[in-house]
């Protein structure tokens, strides 16, 4: 048909950086909302020595440059350490290059963002409906799961849609602690990279025009979840 | 019952003076009032009660439970601390419907009697028909009962309230104390609400309290303080009085008289006890027990001070004149229609009104 981007052209496509970078986002969107959540509970509701150190702590990953955090991961994940040799026990292979290291470059890429967010809705909700919880007797667990998080539901959501699609895009720690091995640990984001550096410019394109798309799908979810006002 | 002696320092931060809140009171059945202008520790109190105030100092007992002691270091969380807390928003759940706010309240009981008692609640505070909406699907009266319905399901040893009337209009006030009045009657639950209006004192409280600048500066029933304020503190706070400073002339315990020099004129008044002849006093009066007539050209007689009127004020009940030396009294709608134009007054005092702080 001469046309280059007819379907048969987007079915020969190797779609699997795609995909991959998918499930990357889904499993370390779900390990940050765990972790994230416990968090931004503690910096939103306890008072503890060296709490405004963690907040730094965790912001520190928006700041950084990628390389600087792809080099401490590696530090912490690498063969040698100690983290890396008990993996390598119990797994029988190496952490570092392969696609449970995207995992986790990509929860540092996104995890700080969902934490602050997160942090944010939990504190934005009336403390009034807290105090009235614990004058009833619930329990902190009781308090949190039943009034806290669904209150703050759409606005933890929404932090965890962005979440999700700021892990779709980590380049810089990826391809340190991940690497570039197509079919194996080869995201979306450094697939593009390598489409453009050795010129195949249809593939490029098409991922391009992929992610992008699903990017502001995500972002207009994020927004339609975001509540509007308060419901008193 | 509750005891309660209650310190805490609060030291300057940005946009406010330091403050320290000092306060020490019983509240046995019935409802306890504290009254007090806004800023003078009333929330803050509630707030040490609850459980979301840690004191520095003091002593918190509710029946035979030690919620806080400063000595010892027990400070009980609000869970465990038995004191329901009516928030002035009311602070129902928004994202649960009545009946399930009301069933948060009562988890602790096993499902069939949760059932019961919740339902028993509902009944007991007409919201039979609204139990199934959301919050904001009620009214503000249904929100209000809601709000106290919740607070009795968790079995509280105390309630709380925290101006429970604020910006309510007149129907719903006189709903809610009706409200307030049936908890106290049918509830063996002491009650301590906070207000900084005193009709709302007389319509509720058995005891007041009356907080200002973190302390309490006098107590006793809300007749007895307006009847006898112990201080020109008190006096102002409560709002109701013409104050003025006079002398006294002389003293009669014989006749239960004395007299007063007040500016150029003098005034006969009760026997005031515990004060000197030459002494300097604040004199308190209520203006709705003042007389006011026309002057007409006349000289004052006795126990009458002249006055030029400033504003007439409308009330429910009378017109209120205020004068140009500061001066008030209160003159019945029926006779003032004949006297609206008239500028000069007599203003009289009758001697058993005229009260030294």
């Amino acid at each position: 048909m001469g046309s280059p981007y007819n379907g048969e052209f987007l079915m020969d496509l190797d779609w699997f950086p795609f995909w991959l970078s998918l499930r990357v986002a889904a499993i370390s969107t779900m390990l940050s909302t765990a972790v994230g959540l416990w968090l931004a509970y503690l910096l939103a509701n306890r008072s503890f020595r060296g709490k405004e150190t963690l907040d730094a702590a965790i912001t520190l990953p928006l700041v950084l440059p990628p390389t600087v955090l792809g080099y401490y991961l590696l530090v912490v994940i690498g063969r040698e350490s100690w983290f890396g040799r008990a993996w390598e026990a119990l797994l029988g292979g190496p952490l570092v290059f392969t696609w449970e290291a995207a995992v986790l470059a990509a929860i540092l890429h996104s995890a700080p963002l969902l934490i602050k967010s997160a942090r944010a809705a939990l504190e934005s909700v009336d403390h009034d409906y807290e105090r009235a919880a614990r004058t009833l007797g619930a329990s902190e667990w009781r308090l949190f799961w039943q009034v806290t998080l669904p209150l703050a539901r759409r606005s933890i959501l929404a932090a965890v849609a962005l979440a999700f699609a700021r892990s779709l895009g980590d380049f810089g720690v990826t391809i340190m602690v991940a690497g570039n091995i197509p079919g194996r640990t080869q995201t979306v984001a450094v697939a593009i990279y390598d489409a453009v550096e050795s010129g195949n410019g249809q593939l490029a394109r098409a991922l391009v025009l992929a992610v992008s798309i699903l990017a502001l799908f995500i972002l207009w979810l994020a927004n339609r979840l975001q509540p509007k006002q308060v419901a008193r | 019952m509750i005891q309660a002696r209650i310190k805490k320092h609060f030291p300057q931060a940005r946009g406010s003076a330091p403050f320290v809140l000092d306060v020490e009171f019983n509240a046995e059945s019935g409802v306890t009032v504290l009254f007090g202008p806004s800023g003078a520790g009333k929330t803050l109190t509630l707030d040490a009660i609850a459980g979301f105030l840690r004191p520095d100092n003091g002593r918190i007992l509710l029946d035979d439970m030690l919620l806080f002691d400063g000595a010892s270091g027990i400070c009980l969380n609000p869970q465990s601390r038995h004191c329901g807390y009516v928030f002035q928003n009311y602070a129902l759940f928004p994202h649960m419907n009545l009946r399930e706010n009301l069933a948060f309240a009562a988890e602790r009981l096993p499902r069939l009697e949760r059932h019961r008692k919740v339902q028993e609640m509902i009944a007991r505070f007409r919201l039979d028909e609204v139990a199934s909406r959301a919050p904001h699907e009620l009214s503000g009266g249904q929100r209000q009962r809601g709000s106290i319905a919740r607070a009795l399901l968790a079995a509280p040893r105390l309630l709380l309230l925290d101006e429970p009337a604020r910006g309510l209009d007149a129907p719903l006030r006189a709903g809610l104390y009706d409200v307030i009045r049936e908890v106290r009657a049918g509830f063996q639950v002491p009650i301590v609400l906070v207000t900084h209006d005193l009709e709302e004192c007389f319509a509720l409280g058995d005891v007041m309290h009356v907080l200002n600048e973190g302390r309490i500066v006098q107590s006793g029933t809300p007749e007895s303080i307006v009847e006898r304020p112990t201080s020109l503190e008190v006096a102002r706070l409560l709002g109701l009085y013409d104050l003025f400073e006079a002398e006294i002339r002389t003293l009669d315990p014989g006749t239960n008289s004395s007299y007063l020099r007040f500016g150029d004129f003098d005034l006969k008044a009760s026997y005031l006890p515990g004060k000197f002849k030459g002494d300097r006093v604040w004199i308190y009066v209520l203006p709705e027990r003042v007389r006011a007539v026309p002057r007409n050209g006349h000289r004052p007689a006795s126990n009458q001070i002249p006055a030029t009127v400033e504003r007439i004020i409308e009330r429910p009940h009378a017109i209120r004149l205020e004068f140009s030396n500061g001066l008030r009294a209160d003159v019945a709608r029926e006779s003032f229609s004949g006297w609206a134009g008239t500028r000069e007054w007599l203003i009289e005092y009758p001697p058993s009104e005229l009260r030294a702080l």
